[in-house]
C-alpha cells in the first residue's frame, strides 16, 4: 500500500525537488478512504529542502473530523465487533485512570502516578492488533499500555497499590508494569530507556524466523514514547540499529506537544518528528492521534510491514494529555484554550459518534460497555484493597538470579530469614 | 516521624550558628578576603567579602537557599548560566523560580531531555570560560551524563596539560529519598563521583550551608557535583542570611560535640543522625556528629582528630552499603587510627538491593538501626 510506495520513492540522494512539507506526495499513494475525514495519509521521502518554520502550532495532517454522511452501501473501517472491542478498551483506559487519580487523593496508592487521559486512541488503536506474542515496550505513562496488552485491570491496580497480586507483585509500582505473559516488557521511569530494549526484542523475532528458521515467527514489538524523548541520543541510535537490521519494531511516537513544562516545539530543532524516520531509511507517518481509526489505519499497515519483514517504521502520533504530566503537577503551564481545542477532540467521544451514526451499535449498547467496565474498575480497586502487602521478604529476593546473592547475613543464612533482620528496636 | 526532623533541623542549626560566626570570623582572619579553596587553582576568583554579622537573615526552606544561592550566582557573573530540563518555568522543584524573568532566556534556559548532551555542552561552556551551571532533575537521570562526568570533566585540565579547564561546571542534581520516589527517583549516586579524580562532590545538610556551599561550587575552579537533598527541599527550614556568602569547601564540621563515639554523614541522612544521637544521649552515650559536606576532597583531618578522640566511628548514608563512601572512610580511617579504635568501623547504610518502592522504609537506614549500631560499637 502506500509504505511500500513510499519506501520506493524514498532516495534522499536524487530528489532535488524542492519539497516543502505542505506538498503532498506523489499520487501513487491514493488518499485512503478515511471515513469521515477528508485528510490524505502523508509520507515524508524527502529529507533535505525541510522549509518548514517553526510556527506556533503542530500542523496536522489530518484535519479535524469531518462527518461524511454514511452510504447506502457503507464503506466502513471497522465492524461492529471491532467498534466494540475498540471502545470498551478506550472506555477501560479512561475509567481505569480517573479511578487512580482517586485512588491517589485518598492517598491509598502512592509514588509518581502518570494518567493518560486522551492518549487512548493511540494505545488502542495499535494494541489492540497485536497478538500476544507481540512485545509492547512502554513508558512511564504506561498503565493503559498494559490494559491495552490485557494484563489484567485487577493486577495493575494492585501494582499501583503496591499489593503482592500486582503484575510485579508490588516491586516496581506505577511506572513500571511489566508482564511475560502479555510480553509486556516494561514501564520505564527513565525517558528513552525504553527503546533499545524494543530494539533487542525485534531483533529477537527476526533471528528466531530467520536463523532458527520458526518460519511461523512474525512477532512485532511497539515501543512507544514521547515527544521530548525523541531529543534524547538513545532513540537516534535505535532508529539506526532498526533500519540497518531491518527490524520487525514500530516507533511509536505519542506526542502531545509537552514533556512535563518543557513545550515540543521549544525544544526541538525540527518539530515534525515524523520527518526523522526517512533520515534513517525508514518510512515516518504522522497521524491524528486523537482518533482511534485513523491511528488503526497506520498502526495495521506499520505493524503488517514488519510482520512481512520490511522493517521498522516511525509513526507521529498528535495526540494531547488531558491531565497534567502526573498527579502532583499542577498543570499552570499549559494554555487552557490549547487544552479544550484538543478535549473537543477527545478520541472516546469521536468513537462513540462515529459508532453511532454508522449505525454499527445502539447508545444502550455502548452505555452498557460503560456501566460493565465501571464494574470491572471497582472490582479492581476492591480487589486490590484486599490484596496482602508484600512480605518483608521480598525486599531482598531477586536482586541476582541466585536468591542468596547479596542477601547473605554473616552467619551465612539468607539475611531475610533472620529474626533480627531489623535489628530489635528498629520500626518494622 | 519524619515531620519532626525539621525542627530538630532548625534547633541544630540555631545552636550551630554561633560555633559557625566564631570559625568563619577566624577563617577570614587567617585568609584576609575569602577566597574559595581550590586544589588546583589557578583560576580568578570572584571573592565575596562575607560579613556573617551583618545583613538580615530570613527563614526560609532548602529550594529557596538554592534559588538565592543561584540568583547571587548569576548577578555577580555576567557569564553563568543555568540550564537543564524544565528550568525556565522555575524546575520541578521551584529551584529556579525567577531566574529566566530576571537574566533572560539567553542565560537562563530549557534544555532537551538528553543529560549526555546537557553536561557535554556545559563542560564545553566551561572550557570556554563561562560558568556552567546544569540542573540535571533527578540524581537518578544523572548516568547518561556519566561518561560525560567522568571522562571529559574529570580530565579536562589533566590531559590538556592546564591549557583548557572546565572549572566553571556546576551540576546540580536532587537525590536521595524522598518517601515514596521508587527506583527511579530515590537514588544516591554519590559513591559512583567519589571514585573519580578531578571532580568534587559537595552535599548540603540545610538551607543555609546549601547557600554557602552552592556559591562556593559555582566559583570553585574545579568541576563539581552538587547533590541536593530532595527530601529537605521543604522540609528543612533555616535562618539564610540574605547577602552573598561562601561556605569553605573540603572542610568537615563537628555540628555536635561528643566523646563516645564519632559519627559521620552526610545530607538528609544527618537529621536522622541527630535524632539517634539524642536518644543515644538518654542512655548517656554521649555522640559526636561530624557533617562531611565535601565529599571528594574529603576532610580527613577533623574526622581524624575525632577519632582520636572518641574511639569509634560509624558513618551512615542512604546509599547501598557495598562500595558506598562509607567504605572509603572506613579504610582511610582504619589506616590512621587503627591502634586507636576500640571497635570496628561500624556503617548503617542502604541494603544491597535496588531502591525499593513499597520497602523504603525497610531499605533505609533509620533512627533505630542506627541507634543499634551506636549501642553495639560502644558496648563491643
Amino acid at each position: 500500500m502506500a509504505f511500500s510506495a513510499a519506501t520506493a520513492n524514498f532516495n534522499p540522494l536524487n530528489t532535488p525537488s524542492l519539497r516543502s512539507h505542505d506538498n503532498h506526495l506523489v499520487t501513487s499513494v491514493s488518499p485512503s478512504p478515511f471515513f469521515g475525514s477528508t485528510a490524505k495519509l502523508r509520507l515524508s521521502s524527502s529529507p533535505k529542502f525541510n522549509v518548514h518554520r517553526r510556527s506556533g502550532s503542530v500542523v496536522a495532517v489530518s484535519e479535524a473530523v469531518k462527518e461524511k454522511k454514511p452510504k447506502s452501501t457503507p464503506n466502513l473501517l471497522i465492524t461492529k465487533e471491532e467498534g466494540l472491542e475498540l471502545y470498551e478498551d478506550m472506555v477501560l483506559g479512561r475509567a481505569f485512570e480517573d479511578m487512580c487519580a482517586q485512588m491517589y487523593y485518598r492517598g491509598k496508592m502512592f509514588g509518581f502516578v502518570h494518567l493518560y487521559n486522551g492518549q487512548e486512541a493511540v494505545s488502542t488503536g495499535f494494541i489492540k492488533l497485536l497478538k500476544q506474542q507481540d512485545s509492547v515496550v512502554s513508558t512511564y505513562r504506561d498503565h493503559v499500555h498494559a490494559l491495552s496488552k490485557g494484563v489484567p485491570a485487577r493486577a495493575v491496580m494492585s501494582e499501583l497499590f503496591g499489593k503482592t497480586t500486582g503484575c510485579c507483585r508490588g516491586q516496581g509500582g506505577s511506572m513500571h508494569m511489566f508482564s511475560r505473559e502479555h510480553n509486556l516488557l516494561g514501564g520505564f521511569a527513565f525517558i528513552g530507556e525504553g527503546i533499545p530494549v524494543a530494539t533487542g526484542a525485534a531483533f529477537t523475532s527476526k533471528y528466531k524466523r530467520e536463523v532458527l528458521k520458526e518460519v511461523d515467527c512474525d512477532h512485532v514489538t511497539l515501543a512507544f514514547f514521547g515527544d521530548g524523548t525523541c531529543n534524547n541520543g538513545q532513540f537516534y541510535e535505535c532508529l539506526n540499529m532498526a533500519a540497518l537490521w531491518k527490524l520487525p519494531i514500530v516507533f511509536v511516537v505519542e506526542n502531545n506537544l509537552w514533556a512535563i513544562g518543557m513545550s515540543h516545539l521549544r525544544s526541538t530543532s525540527d518539530p515534525q518528528i515524523y520527518k526523522k524516520g526517512p533520515a534513517f531509511g525508514m518510512p515516518g507517518v504522522h497521524v491524528d492521534g486523537m482518533d482511534v481509526l485513523k491511528v488503526r489505519e497506520v498502526a495495521k499497515e506499520a505493524i503488517s510491514r514488519a510482520r512481512r519483514g520490511e522493517g521498522p517504521t516511525l509513526v507521529e502520533c498528535e495526540t494531547y494529555r488531558f491531565r497534567g504530566h502526573s498527579l502532583a503537577d499542577p498543570d499552570e503551564l499549559r494554555d487552557p484554550a490549547e487544552k479544550s481545542r484538543y478535549t473537543a477532540r477527545d478520541p472516546i467521544t469521536a468513537l462513540k459518534k462515529y459508532i453511532i451514526e454508522s449505525n454499527l451499535a445502539s447508545e444502550a449498547e455502548l452505555k452498557a460497555i460503560d456501566k460493565k467496565i465501571d464494574e470491572v474498575v471497582e472490582d479492581a480497586v476492591e480487589f486490590a484493597d484486599e490484596s496482602p502487602v508484600p512480605p518483608r521478604s521480598q525486599l531482598l529476593e531477586n536482586v541476582f538470579a541466585d536468591p542468596k546473592g547479596f542477601g547473605i547475613g554473616p552467619d551465612g543464612r539468607y539475611r531475610c530469614e533472620d529474626p533480627k533482620f531489623t535489628q530489635g528496636t528498629a520500626h518494622v | 516521624m519524619f515531620r519532626v526532623k525539621y525542627v530538630f533541623l532548625q534547633f541544630v542549626c540555631l545552636l550551630q550558628e554561633k560555633k559557625e560566626r566564631e570559625r568563619e570570623m577566624a577563617l577570614r582572619n587567617i585568609m584576609g578576603k575569602r577566597v574559595g579553596i581550590g586544589l588546583m587553582g589557578s583560576r580568578a576568583l570572584s571573592t565575596a567579602t562575607c560579613d556573617v554579622e551583618s545583613g538580615s537573615a530570613k527563614s526560609i526552606n532548602l529550594y529557596s537557599a538554592i534559588n538565592q544561592a543561584l540568583h547571587v550566582a548569576l548577578e555577580t557573573d555576567p557569564r553563568a548560566f543555568v540550564f537543564g530540563e524544565d528550568v525556565s518555568f522555575g524546575g520541578v522543584f521551584r529551584c529556579t523560580t525567577g531566574l529566566a524573568d530576571r537574566f533572560g532566556k539567553a542565560r537562563v534556559f530549557n534544555t532537551p531531555l538528553c543529560e549526555q548532551g546537557i553536561v557535554g555542552f556545559g563542560i564545553g561552556l566551561a572550557a570556554m570560560g563561562n560558568r556552567a551551571i546544569a540542573e540535571i532533575q533527578f540524581a537518578d537521570y544523572i548516568y547518561p551524563a556519566f561518561d560525560q562526568i567522568v571522562n571529559e570533566a574529570a580530565k579536562f585540565r589533566y590531559r590538556s596539560g592546564n591549557q583548557f579547564n572546565c572549572g566553571g561546571l556546576t551540576i546540580r542534581a536532587p537525590y536521595g529519598a524522598v518517601g515514596h520516589g521508587g527506583h527511579y527517583h530515590s537514588q544516591s549516586p554519590e559513591a559512583f563521583f567519589c571514585h573519580v579524580p578531578g571532580i568534587k562532590v559537595v552535599i548540603p545538610r540545610s538551607p543555609r550551608q546549601a547557600k554557602g556551599l552552592l556559591l562556593s561550587c559555582i566559583r570553585d575552579p574545579n568541576p563539581v557535583v552538587f547533590f541536593e537533598p530532595k527530601w529537605l527541599y521543604r522540609l528543612a527550614v533555616e535562618e539564610v542570611p540574605e547577602h552573598d556568602y561562601m561556605l569553605p569547601l573540603s572542610e568537615a564540621e563537628v555540628i555536635r560535640q561528643g566523646s563516645d563515639i564519632t559519627l559521620v554523614g552526610w545530607g538528609a541522612q544527618l537529621s536522622i543522625m541527630e535524632q539517634a544521637c539524642i536518644e543515644a544521649e538518654k542512655d548517656g552515650i554521649s555522640c559526636e556528629l561530624i557533617d562531611l559536606k565535601t565529599l571528594i576532597p574529603w576532610d580527613k583531618e577533623t574526622v581524624e582528630a575525632s577519632v582520636r578522640k572518641t574511639g569509634r566511628v560509624l558513618i551512615s548514608h542512604e546509599a547501598p552499603v557495598t562500595g558506598g563512601f562509607g567504605a572509603e572512610i572506613s579504610a582511610s580511617i582504619v589506616e590512621c587510627c587503627f591502634l586507636r579504635l576500640e571497635a570496628p568501623v561500624a556503617r548503617v547504610c542502604g541494603l544491597d538491593t535496588p531502591f525499593p518502592l513499597v520497602f523504603e522504609p525497610f531499605y533505609m537506614p533509620t533512627k533505630n538501626k542506627i541507634l543499634d549500631a551506636i549501642k553495639a560499637t560502644v558496648n563491643y
